[in-house]
C-alpha cells in the first residue's frame, strides 16, 4: 500500500526512480559504514574492558596504601605534604577519524622529566606507605590516560553506530519498500491509462466507420 | 594545552595531586548541586579529561551523559576510597548495548 498519495505522472515516476537508485546506494554505503564501525568498536571495547580492569585494580591498591598512610599520619601533615605539587601533567589533544567519527587522542607531557618529582614532600614527617601509595598511582597514570582516550572513543562510536543502524533500518524497511511500491503504483496506473486510451480510440474508430459506411443498415437489409 | 581534573571527595582524590592532576574536592552529601556546578565549570574550562569518583558519578549520571557525544572533555568514572561500585564497567557495558543492541561482551 502506498504510504502517501503520489501523482501518477511520468515525471513523478522518473523522479522516484532516481530517488530509489540514490537510496539503494546510500543504504549500501551506510551498511558498510556500520559494519566497519562495529568491527573497530568491538576491538576498542575489548581494550577498554582490559584497561578498566587494570586501572580499577591499581587504584584500589593505591587506596589501600593511602589508608595505611593516613592511619599513621596526622591530617595536617598529610595536607601539607600535598600542598605544593612539584609535578604537573599537561595534555596535548589530537584527533583521529574513524569512519567520520572524530575521536580525541591524548598525549601527555609532564612539567619535569624526573619521575621522582611525584613526591612533593620531604620524607621526614611522612610515612613510607604514602610513598608507595603515590608511586602506585603514578604507575597507573599512563593506563588511566589511555583508558580516558579509549573509553571516550567507545562512547562516541557507540552513539554513531546506533545512529547509523537506525538510518540503515529506516532505508531498508521503510524508504526503499515505499518507493518501490509507489513506482509500481505509477507504472500500473500509466499502463491502465494507456489501455483505456487504446480502447477508447478503437471504439471511436468503430463509430466513425459505422457512420461512414452504415454497416448495420446494409447487413440488416440483406 | 589541556589539563586533567579529578573530582570527588577529598579522601579519595588527594593522592592525585602529587601526580600533577588538578584535584577538586566536593562533599559527597545528598545535595549534588554543588558537584554538578563544579562539573559543569570544569567541563567548560580547559580540561580534556575529568576523572570522577564513581559514587559521585552515579548521582550525576544525566550530566555526564550529556557530554558523551561531544569530543571533549572525556568524563571517566574511577573507583573511590569507599570501594568499587562497578559503575565504570556498567558504563562500558551500556555502550556495548547501545552499539550492538545486546550485551555480547560481558555475558557470563
Amino acid at each position: 500500500m502506498a504510504g502517501k498519495h503520489v501523482n501518477p505522472t511520468r515525471m513523478e515516476l522518473t523522479n522516484l526512480k532516481r530517488k530509489l537508485v540514490t537510496a539503494v546506494r546510500g543504504h549500501k554505503l551506510l551498511k558498510d559504514k556500520r559494519d566497519e564501525l562495529m568491527r573497530q568498536f568491538l576491538e576498542l571495547v575489548q581494550e577498554n574492558r582490559r584497561l578498566r580492569e587494570r586501572v580499577e585494580e591499581g587504584i584500589a591498591s593505591a587506596n589501600k596504601n593511602f589508608v595505611l598512610a593516613r592511619a599513621v599520619m596526622q591530617d595536617e601533615t598529610l595536607k601539607t605534604a600535598f600542598l605544593a605539587p612539584k609535578q604537573e601533567v599537561y595534555l596535548d589533544t589530537g584527533e583521529k577519524n574513524i569512519m567520520s567519527v572524530i575521536i580525541p587522542q591524548f598525549t601527555y607531557k609532564t612539567r619535569t622529566s624526573d619521575p621522582n618529582d611525584i613526591y612533593s614532600y620531604g620524607y621526614a614527617f611522612t610515612s613510607g606507605d604514602l610513598d608507595s601509595a603515590v608511586k602506585s598511582l603514578a604507575d597507573i597514570l599512563p593506563d588511566m590516560l589511555r583508558l580516558a582516550e579509549v573509553e571516550k572513543a567507545c562512547q562516541m562510536m557507540a552513539a554513531e553506530i546506533e545512529k547509523t543502524r537506525r538510518r540503515v533500518n529506516a532505508l531498508e524497511h521503510v524508504m526503499i519498500p515505499e518507493m518501490k511500491e509507489n513506482i509500481k503504483y505509477i507504472t500500473m496506473k500509466l499502463d491502465e491509462n494507456e489501455r483505456s486510451t487504446q480502447v477508447r480510440l478503437m471504439k471511436v474508430k468503430d463509430m466513425m466507420l459505422e457512420q461512414a459506411h452504415q454497416y448495420s443498415k446494409r447487413y440488416a437489409a440483406d | 594545552m589541556y589539563k586533567i581534573a579529578v573530582l570527588g571527595d577529598r579522601d579519595s582524590i588527594y593522592g592525585f595531586a602529587a601526580l600533577g592532576l588538578d584535584i577538586h574536592p566536593v562533599s559527597l552529601s545528598d545535595d549534588v548541586s554543588e558537584a554538578a556546578t563544579k562539573l559543569k565549570e570544569l567541563a567548560e574550562s580547559d580540561y580534556a579529561v575529568i576523572y570522577i569518583i564513581e559514587s559521585l558519578a552515579e548521582k550525576l549520571m544525566s550530566e555526564i551523559r550529556s557530554y558523551n557525544t561531544v569530543k571533549l572533555p572525556a568524563i571517566i568514572p574511577i573507583p573511590g576510597a569507599s570501594g568499587n561500585t562497578g559503575l565504570g564497567m556498567r558504563m562500558v557495558k551500556k555502550s556495548v548495548e547501545q552499539a550492538v543492541g545486546s550485551d555480547i561482551l560481558f555475558r557470563e
